[in-house]
């Protein structure tokens, strides 16, 4: 059966959005099925007209799917009327997106280091840890329902 | 995004990883080495030659999976990281949990 997604992807001039050129929204249910074509669609909208070296773009696939998997599966706890949204910032050295869910938020301080001896073992908590490390500054708002990722262009 | 499974002339179960291993394709990958090791196979190999990327879920499902095979007395190998999927297991440190060859070939000669 087909998922009925219902993925709208907008590119347009960002005024207030600090210079950036074009600014890139979506918003998807909370259905872990719509991850990878919103993962896919956002990366495509976000490296037109940029000369993308694959390391980039894999970075960017890898830390946006962790980011909405992240908002769907804890944020919003898979409750199919809440919605994850994704915000891309596109400037001319380096993109920025925000990624936000409908849940209560976190402490990303309380999560655990995942390479200490005692947590390799553990089948989870590498998320956030991965998107640190891949990616040049990582921030949350003060809720921690909502985290900013900026990836510089190489 | 799939998986295809085959058989390898020696007995190795070889499981490709087709697309992304993410959250919502790793526990298809799960119950095929379920299914496998209930068949009685212990030796088993996962390949990344055609695999894009992978999330945590994924690396966790891969972690859950060795702990499986190890259970049950087998080995797991994988093979055909490329250099960014590679830099996956070694942010988290993985690649020092699991077998990694280069390529399916010398992991099926390193059972």
């Amino acid at each position: 059966m087909t998922s009925p997604l219902r993925l709208c992807v907008r590119r347009s001039p960002a005024p207030d959005a600090d210079g950036a050129a074009t600014l890139v929204t979506l918003r998807l249910p909370s259905d872990i099925g719509c991850i990878e074509e919103a993962v896919e669609l956002v990366v495509r909208h976000c490296l037109a007209g940029h000369e993308a070296t694959r390391k980039t773009r894999f970075r960017l696939q890898v830390c946006l799917s962790e980011a909405i998997s992240n908002a769907i599966v804890r944020g919003n706890r898979e409750e199919r009327e809440k919605w994850v949204d994704v915000r891309a910032e596109l400037f001319s050295d380096c993109i920025r997106v925000y990624v936000t869910d409908e849940g209560p938020g976190f402490d990303p301080s309380s999560v655990p280091e995942p390479i200490r001896p005692d947590q390799i073992d553990e089948s989870g908590g590498r998320g956030l840890f991965l998107i640190r490390k891949l990616v040049d500054a990582v921030h949350f708002n003060p809720q921690g329902n909502s985290i900013c990722m900026t990836l510089r262009r190489p | 995004m799939g998986f295809s499974q085959s058989r390898d002339p020696s007995g190795v179960t070889v499981l490709q990883v087709e697309g992304q291993l993410i959250v919502g394709s790793r526990q298809e990958l799960k119950d095929l080495v379920s299914a496998a090791l209930d068949h009685g196979d212990r030796r088993i190999l996962i390949d990344f030659s055609r695999t894009g990327y992978i999330d945590s879920s994924g690396l966790g499902a891969l972690v859950s999976i060795s702990k499986r095979i190890r259970e049950a007395g087998g080995e797991l190998r994988l093979s055909g990281l490329n250099e960014d999927l590679r830099s996956l297991f070694e942010l988290t440190k993985l690649d020092t949990l699991f077998a990694i060859t280069d390529t399916p070939q010398q992991a099926l000669t390193s059972f």
